[in-house]
């Protein structure tokens, strides 16, 4: 993956086909998922707990390995690579998670500068020294999510939202052609919730790319998503827009009806 | 209300109830039993009061002169034991720390080797150690630097590698996700979460060793033990006193020190 072809607009069409995962033989979570994402807009996948929806998005970036079936991006098989291979793909993939997951004694600036791992040697990471156009651009996106003053503060002195932030930011670090997010809003309040889905699909857009996320929050999924995907027991049950998400679609989503009222 | 009254509710099953009665049952006839091999012989026991108390008037007042002739500069070598001793153990017990800990290398005839050696090192008293590095380089206090290294490995290997364990998966999936290399994850990911543990762990290891190579010295391995054997050997019992004496000062103040420094580092 050279930076000539970064440079030319690549094709980013993320495109699922028959993926199954088994963590247990006999046992599949993710029972035959075909998906195709447009190359760049917010895909929000909905759904109960336990139906596969972290697994689906940990697979693309081979976080889980799938059991079987293709998942094709940037003229890659992510499901096929191994070892190295699959190392340098990750780096084209960020990925934004529930917890956070800062390394909480190190400050708000590494934590951002750790996005540029898979591409700074590991003894420039160890003299952190990183490339000047990385800090450079560490300052540039946390000025972006609203945390410029906070570049030297610890992970650990951060609220909730404010880590967040960090974490979108951690991701773009990549330079990323897709951005995944496993329920980046459900450790928050609200405000918050809408305030990070903001900066996720603003940010994205601006870099031209598309966001995957699984989330809790229909209201929100409905907000900001072009499309929404819903699963249940490992399938896909509904795919549309978001007008077209009707208490029927939900029923048979999350099973029940008490609760639609 | 009856229905809820009929449910019971027990912390154990009997199952558990007997097991922790076997174990109870154990520790009574361990300690029965140890006291019984012991063979206390009731005279000595009946004397005792009395010989101490003749020692101690014997050791008092500790002879102050024998510090500077001989205690500073065995005292010195002592220091030098225990630190180079130490930072010598660091070295080993990080790599085989890291090959102990299951989430970093999923493999465990990796881990077992590793536990295997850090067991090995534990399983050793420092002051047999001492014995097989006279044995190896001679009297001195290489000797005993090396057998305060050689016990030190496997308290500090197994404690690194605890904490390793315990670290949190989240930071290490996030780095994974960006395409991090394992040495970038150890270094950014592992690294911050067991620093205050590894320093920790690092400055109590010196602690303890301060004063195991006080006492090295019984055996010829260098350090304050030298100047105590020689003092014990002549029954000088005020000059042994005054080996005591400098050697509690010392764990004293390395005590301190190791707090302060603790406090600072986490």
């Amino acid at each position: 993956m050279t930076e000539a072809t970064n440079a030319a607009t690549p094709d980013r069409t993320l495109a699922v086909r028959g993926l199954v995962k088994e963590y247990v033989r006999g046992k599949p979570v993710l029972r035959g998922i075909d998906i195709a994402f447009a190359p760049r807009g917010m895909t929000a996948i909905i759904g109960p707990s336990g139906t596969g929806k972290s697994t689906l998005i940990r697979c693309i970036n081979g976080l889980v390995r799938p059991t079987s079936g293709e998942i094709h991006f940037m003229g890659l098989d992510l499901a096929k690579l191994r070892g190295r291979d699959l190392r340098l793909a990750r780096r084209r993939v960020g990925m934004v998670f529930q917890e956070y997951n800062l390394v909480e004694r190190l400050t708000v600036m590494e934590n951002a500068l750790s996005g540029r791992l898979g591409y700074v040697p590991v003894w420039r990471a160890f003299l952190r020294k990183y490339p000047a156009e990385d800090v450079a651009r560490a300052f540039e996106l946390l000025d972006a999510v609203g945390l410029g003053d906070f570049a030297h503060r610890r992970a650990d002195a951060l609220s909730g939202g404010q880590r967040q932030r960090v974490g979108i930011a951690r991701a773009l670090m990549q330079n990323p052609d897709l951005l995944l997010a496993d329920e980046p809003t459900s450790s928050l309040d609200p405000k918050t919730s809408v305030e990070i889905m903001e900066l996720m699909d603003g940010l994205a857009a601006k870099a031209g790319i598309p966001v995957v996320v699984n989330i809790h929050n229909v209201e929100l999924a409905k907000r900001f998503a072009v499309r929404v995907i819903g699963m249940t027991g490992g399938r896909v049950v509904f795919d549309g827009k978001p007008d077209a998400l009707e208490p029927k679609h939900l029923s048979e989503i999350y099973g029940g009806e008490s609760w639609l009222t | 209300m009856s229905a809820a009254l009929d449910r019971e509710w027990t912390r154990f099953t009997p199952a558990e109830r007997m097991a922790r009665f076997a174990v109870y049952l154990a520790c009574v006839v361990a300690i029965v039993w140890s006291i019984r091999t012991i063979e206390i012989i009731p005279e000595f026991l009946y004397d005792a009061p009395e010989q101490m108390a003749d020692l101690l008037t014997r050791m008092w007042p500790p002879d102050v002169e024998y510090y500077p002739t001989d205690i500073h500069s065995a005292l010195v070598e002592t220091l030098h034991i225990a630190t180079l001793g130490t930072i010598l153990t660091l070295v080993a017990a990080v790599p085989l720390g890291v090959l102990a800990a299951r989430n970093i290398v999923p493999w465990w005839p990796v881990n077992s080797a590793a536990q295997l050696l850090l067991v090995a090192s534990r399983s050793v008293n420092s002051l047999v150690w001492a014995l097989l590095f006279v044995a190896v380089f001679g009297p001195g206090a290489l000797a005993g630097t090396m057998a305060i290294a050689a016990r030190s490995i496997g308290f500090v290997g197994k404690l690194l590698a605890e904490a390793l364990e315990e670290t949190h998966n989240g930071p290490i999936e996030a780095l994974r996700a960006a395409g991090a290399p394992w040495g970038a994850i150890l270094l950014k990911g592992y690294w911050p979460q067991v620093q205050p543990a590894f320093w920790g762990i690092a400055l109590f290891r010196w602690d303890i060793n301060v004063r195991e190579s006080a006492i090295l010295g019984l055996v010829g391995a260098g350090g304050i033990g030298v100047a105590l054997d020689d003092a014990i050997n002549y029954f000088y019992w005020d000059r042994v006193a005054m080996v005591l004496v400098t050697v509690f000062a010392v764990v004293v103040i390395a005590e301190i020190l190791v707090t302060q420094i603790r406090k600072r580092i986490i």
